[in-house]
C-alpha cells in the first residue's frame, strides 16, 4: 500500500463512529475494535446509543455513537476525549462536539451536510464554526457520492447501497491506522454469504473508501499505535453481557450441574438471555417468560429440581422480581439474579448507565431479607463475577444478585481467555438420605446453609415455601422461632465474608486520600488515580466488587488514610451504606448521575480539589 | 376400573405428618383424599411427584402430601411448575391453584402455562370467592354477589373457567365436583396421564364465606338433572331418568327429551374429548343453568406436542450440529487470536 507521509505516533487513541441510529455505527465501531484487538492494542469500547431502534433521522437525539479506546499501553476506560470522530451527519457533529480534544481529526460525509440536516441538527448554517470546531483537522468526504460511484456497475437496489456507507467509512479509518482489511472482510463473507452481490457491495465500499483515505493523503496525518504489552495467551473480545453469561455457565459446569435462565427481555441485560439460548448445545434450557417474575419463578422451581438457575434483568426488571426474590431468600435455594443496570427511576434511560440499583438490591424487599450483593467491574471481570455469584449462592444456597451495568453490558474488551482447571472448585451441599429423618432447615454448622434435596431422590421428599418453618420444614408461627430463623438466615449471608477475598488496594497502603468506588467505576478510578499518583499526589484507590458482605479487610484499608471519597453513578448510595457498616470514617462523595461513566478527567479534577493540590512531600 | 400397582402404595402413603388445617366441612378435604387415591393408584414413584401451589386455602396443600412440595407467593404457581418441569421432566408436576390465585394475580402465567402446552397437571379450585383473605369476590364470583369488598353486588362479569382455558389454547380441560370421588379420581388419572397442561377445574364448597354456591347443581336433589358427566365415545345422556340429551341444533346446542318430539338416542350427541376443533368443548365447557347442565368429566383431552419434549428434541438436534460441548471449547470459539 502506499507511502506514508505524516505519521503521527501515539500510545493511544480514542476513535468515535457517530451517525444516525440506522446508519450501522455499532457494527462499524465493533469491526474497527475487533481489527485492533486482532492486531495487538489493548482496547475499549463504549457503545451510547439511543433506546429508540430508528429514532428520528437527522437529529441529535437520534445519534448512535460507538467509542473506541486503543492502546499501546494498558487500556482501562473507553476514554473522556475523541481524537478522530466519524461523524455521518451534523447531529453527530453536534452530539459529540464537547468530547473534542483540541486537534481532532473530523471525517465528515460532507453529502449529508445540507442545508436542511444542518438546521435539524439545530445548527443555523456552519457547525463547524458554530462549535467553534474549525481549527479541528476536518475531512470533507462525500462519502454518499462516492458510494454510489464505486458500486454504479452493480445490480443492487439503491437502498442497498445507501447501506453500504458505513464501509466506506469505517475504511477510511483502516487507512488512518494503516490497519489489515482481512478482519472486516472476513465478517462480510460470512454476514451475506447467502447474499454475494451484498458482501461483494460492502468489500467493494470498504476498499473504496481506505483507497479513498489514500488518495486524500495530503489531507490528514495517519496513525500508529504499536501493539500493547500485553500477557502471552489467546486472547478473544468479550462484552459484558457475554462474559457474565459464560461465567455463570462455567460455575454450572464446574459445579456438575446443568444451567436453566429464565428471563423477560429487557435492555440492557437481554444479551444474557439471548447468550445463554443459544447454548443449547450445552445443556442450558432457557425460558423466555410470559414476564419479569415468571423469569424469576421459572428459574426458582428450576432451582428446587436441581438445576443451576439465573434470571436475568435490569432496574425495573429486579423491582418485579422483588416479592420472588424473597421466595428464593425463604426457600434457601441457590440462585443468581443478575440485575444489568441502567439509568432510573422506572423506564428512566434504557439504554444509559448508572450504578442506581444498590439500594434496590441491597433493601427492595419486605421482611428482613439478607442476600449477598456482588458487583464486577470491567466487561470481561463480569466472567469471573458472574462465576463467583453462581459459586456463593450454590455453596451457600441462597440466592446471589450480581449487579453490572449497560457500560459493562455493552463495552468490551480483550481478554485473556482462561481455563477452566485453572477456576476454583464448587461444591454442590447435596442432601443424602440416612437413617435419619430428612430435615429440609438443617445446617451445615460452618456455613449455616441448608442441604438441597433434588426431587426424584427416594426417601427426600419434603415441602419448602414462603412462610416460615421450622428446621423440620413445618409451618411455625412461633414467635422464638421466627426470630431463630430471621437471625440464622442475616447471620448465614455475614458468614460468606469467610470465603471473599480481601478489599485490593492500588497503590500505598497509607496516604492523603483513597478514592473508593464499586462496580464499573473501576477503569475510571483506576485510571484517574494511577495518573494522580505518577503526577505526584499521595492517592490510592480501592474498587470493591463485594458488596454484602463487605470484604473483611474494609476498615483496616480505610484506616490507612486522611480522606475518603466514594465516587459512583448515583447520588450516594454507597456512600451512605459505608456509613452505616462503618460509620467511625467521613466519606467525601463524587457523584454522577448522567446516565454517563465518569470521565478520567473528572475524578482527576476533583481528587486534587479535595488535596487543595497537595503533593508528596 | 382395576389398576396394576407396582409400587403397592395405599392412599395413607401419600399422606404427610402434618396436621390439615382447612376447616370442617370445607371441600377441599375431598380433593385431598381423590388425588392421594389417584396417586397410590398410578404406576409412579413417590419421589417422582411435586406439587406446588401458589396462595389461598387450596395452596397449603402440598403440606398434607408426603411427596416433594413447593408452596410458592400468589398467583406463581404456573410459573414455579414449569421451572420444576423444564428442569427434570421425569417428575410429574401438579399445581394447586384457586380461581383467585390461578385466575386473577396469576391469571398471566395461567394462560401461557397452558398455551406451552407444558406438561404440569393443573388442579384449580374453584369456589368463587376469596376464603383465606376471608371472603372478597373472585374472576369467578356470579356477578352481583355481596361480598366484603362488594357490598352492593359485584359489577363485574365473571370467567367460565372452562372458556378462558379452552381460549387459551388448553388441550385438556375437565371439571369434577369436591365431593364426587370416584368422578375425582377419574378425573385425575385421565390428568395424570394426560401428556400436556392438564386443568381440572374442582367445583369446591367453601363452607364459610360461600357457602352453597354451587347448590344449584351440586346439592343431592339438583346433581342427576342439572349436571352431565361427559365421557369420550359415549352418548350425552343425563338426568334422574336418563332421559334428557344434547343436541346441536342451528349451530346451538339444546337440551331435548327422548322420547319427546321423536327424538331418539340416535339423534343425542356422542362425545368426542379428542376432536382437535375447539368449537364444540368451548360450548360445553361453557354451558351453565338454567338452560344447560354443567358438564363434568373430562370435556377435551387432545394430543399435541408438550413444550418440555420439544425443549428435549431441540437440544438434540442442536447437539447433533454443534461441537461446543465443554466451556473450554466455548471460550476459544470464534474470533480468538494469540499474544506471543
Amino acid at each position: 500500500m502506499g507511502k506514508r507521509s505524516k505519521v503521527i505516533e501515539k500510545d493511544a487513541v480514542v476513535i468515535r463512529f457517530s451517525g444516525d441510529s440506522g446508519d450501522g455505527m455499532q457494527l462499524t465501531g465493533t469491526l474497527f475494535s475487533n481489527t485492533s484487538a486482532l492486531f495487538g492494542h489493548d482496547i475499549s469500547t463504549f457503545p451510547d446509543y439511543p433506546a429508540e431502534i430508528r429514532a428520528p433521522q437527522g437529529t441529535v437525539g437520534g445519534v448512535s455513537g460507538f467509542q473506541v479506546h486503543i492502546g499501546h499501553k494498558l487500556i482501562n476506560t473507553p476514554g473522556d476525549f475523541t481524537d478522530i470522530l466519524v461523524a455521518m451527519n451534523p447531529a453527530a457533529v453536534r452530539a459529540n462536539a464537547r468530547w473534542l480534544r483540541k486537534g481532532s481529526t473530523i471525517i465528515y460525509d460532507s453529502d449529508n451536510f445540507t442545508e436542511k440536516s444542518i438546521q435539524r441538527a439545530g445548527y443555523k448554517a456552519d457547525p463547524f464554526a458554530e462549535d467553534k470546531l474549525d481549527s479541528m483537522n476536518l475531512i470533507a468526504a462525500p462519502i454518499t457520492t462516492l458510494v454510489k460511484e464505486a458500486l454504479k456497475d452493480m445490480e443492487i437496489d439503491p437502498k442497498t447501497v445507501l447501506r453500504t456507507k458505513n464501509m466506506f467509512a469505517l475504511g477510511m479509518v483502516y487507512w488512518l491506522f494503516d490497519s489489515k482489511l482481512k478482519y472486516t472482510e472476513d465478517f462480510i463473507e460470512e454476514k451475506f454469504g447467502k447474499k454475494p452481490l451484498v458482501a461483494e457491495a460492502n468489500s467493494k465500499v470498504l476498499r473504496a473508501g481506505y483507497y479513498y483515505g489514500e488518495t486524500i493523503e495530503a489531507l490528514t496525518p495517519s496513525y500508529r499505535v504499536d501493539p500493547a504489552p500485553i500477557k502471552k495467551g489467546t486472547y478473544r473480545n468479550i462484552n459484558g453481557n457475554q462474559a457474565t453469561s459464560w461465567g455463570v455457565l462455567a460455575a454450572a459446569e464446574k459445579a456438575g450441574l446443568k444451567l436453566f435462565i429464565g428471563s423477560y427481555p429487557i435492555t440492557p441485560a437481554t444479551g444474557i438471555l439471548e447468550e445463554l439460548a443459544l447454548r443449547k448445545d450445552m445443556g442450558v434450557k432457557s425460558l423466555q417468560a410470559e414476564d419479569e417474575i415468571a423469569g424469576i419463578c421459572t428459574s426458582i422451581g428450576a432451582s428446587f429440581a436441581g438445576r443451576l438457575a439465573v434470571t436475568s434483568t435490569s432496574g425495573p426488571g429486579l423491582a418485579l422480581k422483588s416479592e420472588a426474590l424473597n421466595l428464593a431468600v425463604m426457600t434457601e435455594l441457590p440462585l443468581v439474579v443478575i440485575d444489568v443496570q441502567r439509568g432510573g427511576p422506572s423506564t428512566g434511560l434504557p439504554t444509559k448507565t448508572e450504578q442506581s440499583d444498590l439500594w434496590q438490591a441491597l433493601y427492595g424487599r419486605n421482611g428482613e431479607s439478607p442476600v449477598p450483593v456482588l458487583a464486577a467491574g470491567t466487561p470481561s471481570d463480569c466472567f469471573r463475577f458472574g462465576f463467583e455469584a453462581a459459586k456463593i449462592a450454590i455453596e451457600h444456597m441462597t440466592p446471589v444478585i450480581l449487579l453490572t451495568d449497560s457500560y459493562l453490558a455493552n463495552g468490551s474488551e480483550p481478554w485473556k481467555i482462561p481455563s477452566t482447571k485453572d477456576l476454583p472448585s464448587i461444591t454442590v451441599p447435596y442432601a443424602v438420605k440416612t437413617d435419619k429423618e430428612f430435615l429440609a432447615y438443617e445446617r451445615d454448622p460452618e456455613t449455616l446453609s441448608r442441604k438441597w434435596a433434588i426431587p426424584g431422590t427416594p426417601g427426600l421428599e419434603h415441602r419448602v415455601g414462603g412462610l416460615e418453618k421450622t428446621i423440620k420444614g413445618s409451618v411455625s408461627y412461633t414467635p422464638e422461632n421466627h426470630e431463630y430463623m430471621v437471625r440464622i438466615r442475616e447471620e448465614k449471608v455475614e458468614r460468606i465474608v469467610r470465603n471473599i477475598p480481601d478489599l485490593k488496594v492500588h497503590g500505598r497502603k497509607t496516604g492523603d486520600l483513597l478514592v473508593i468506588g464499586w462496580g464499573s467505576s473501576y477503569g475510571h478510578i483506576i485510571t484517574a488515580v494511577s495518573e494522580l499518583q505518577q503526577e505526584g499526589y499521595s492517592i490510592s484507590a480501592a474498587v470493591f466488587n463485594y458488596i454484602r458482605p463487605l470484604p473483611k479487610n474494609t476498615a483496616k484499608v480505610f484506616a490507612g488514610f486522611d480522606k475518603l471519597v466514594v465516587c459512583e453513578l448515583n447520588t450516594g448510595q454507597f456512600a451512605n451504606y459505608l456509613r452505616m457498616k462503618h460509620q467511625k470514617y467521613t466519606y467525601n462523595q463524587y457523584n454522577k448521575v448522567q446516565g454517563l461513566p465518569f470521565t478520567v478527567k473528572e475524578i482527576k479534577d476533583y481528587c486534587v480539589k479535595l488535596l487543595k493540590g497537595k503533593k508528596n512531600g | 376400573m382395576a389398576e396394576t400397582n407396582i409400587n403397592h402404595y395405599a392412599a395413607k402413603d401419600f399422606k404427610s405428618d402434618q396436621e390439615v388445617r382447612w376447616c370442617p366441612g370445607c371441600g377441599d378435604h375431598g380433593i385431598l383424599a381423590s388425588l392421594q387415591k389417584t396417586l397410590a393408584e398410578l404406576d409412579i414413584p413417590k419421589e417422582k411427584y411435586v406439587f406446588v401451589s401458589g396462595i389461598g386455602c387450596s395452596s397449603r396443600l402440598p403440606y398434607y402430601m408426603n411427596t416433594y412440595g413447593f408452596h410458592g407467593i400468589h398467583g406463581r404457581a404456573a410459573a414455579i411448575a414449569t421451572g420444576i418441569k423444564i428442569a427434570n421432566p421425569d417428575l410429574m408436576v401438579w399445581e394447586m391453584t384457586g380461581d383467585g390465585d390461578a385466575l386473577a394475580i396469576g391469571g398471566n402465567h395461567y394462560i401461557h402455562a397452558i398455551r406451552r402446552n407444558i406438561d404440569i397437571k393443573i388442579i384449580l379450585f374453584n369456589n368463587e370467592i376469596y376464603g383465606l383473605t376471608k371472603g372478597q369476590y373472585s374472576p369467578t364470583s356470579k356477578k352481583g354477589l355481596t361480598t366484603k369488598t362488594s357490598p352492593y353486588g359485584t359489577i363485574e362479569e365473571p370467567f367460565k373457567i372452562g372458556e378462558l382455558t379452552i381460549g387459551a389454547n388448553g388441550r385438556f380441560f375437565a371439571r369434577t365436583v369436591d365431593y364426587n370421588l370416584q368422578l375425582s379420581n377419574e378425573v385425575y388419572k385421565e390428568a395424570a396421564r394426560f401428556h400436556g397442561t392438564a386443568v381440572v377445574e374442582v367445583i369446591q364448597n367453601c363452607v364459610i364465606f360461600n357457602d352453597g354456591t354451587h347448590d344449584a347443581f351440586t346439592s343431592k336433589e339438583n346433581r342427576d338433572d342439572n349436571t352431565i358427566t361427559l365421557r369420550h365415545g359415549e352418548k350425552m345422556i343425563f338426568g334422574k331418568n336418563r332421559d334428557k340429551g344434547i343436541i346441536l341444533k342451528d349451530l346451538k346446542l339444546k337440551v331435548v327429551t327422548l322420547g319427546e318430539n321423536g327424538i331418539t338416542e340416535k339423534d343425542i350427541l356422542t362425545h368426542d374429548a379428542h376432536e382437535p376443533n375447539p368449537g364444540i368443548h368451548y360450548r360445553l365447557a361453557g354451558m351453565s343453568l338454567p338452560e344447560y347442565p354443567v358438564a363434568l368429566g373430562v370435556i377435551r383431552a387432545i394430543n399435541a406436542q408438550t413444550y418440555d419434549a420439544a425443549m428435549i428434541e431441540q437440544h438434540e438436534r442442536v447437539q447433533a450440529k454443534s461441537r461446543i460441548r465443554t466451556v473450554d471449547e466455548l471460550l476459544r470459539s470464534g474470533s480468538t487470536w494469540e499474544v506471543k
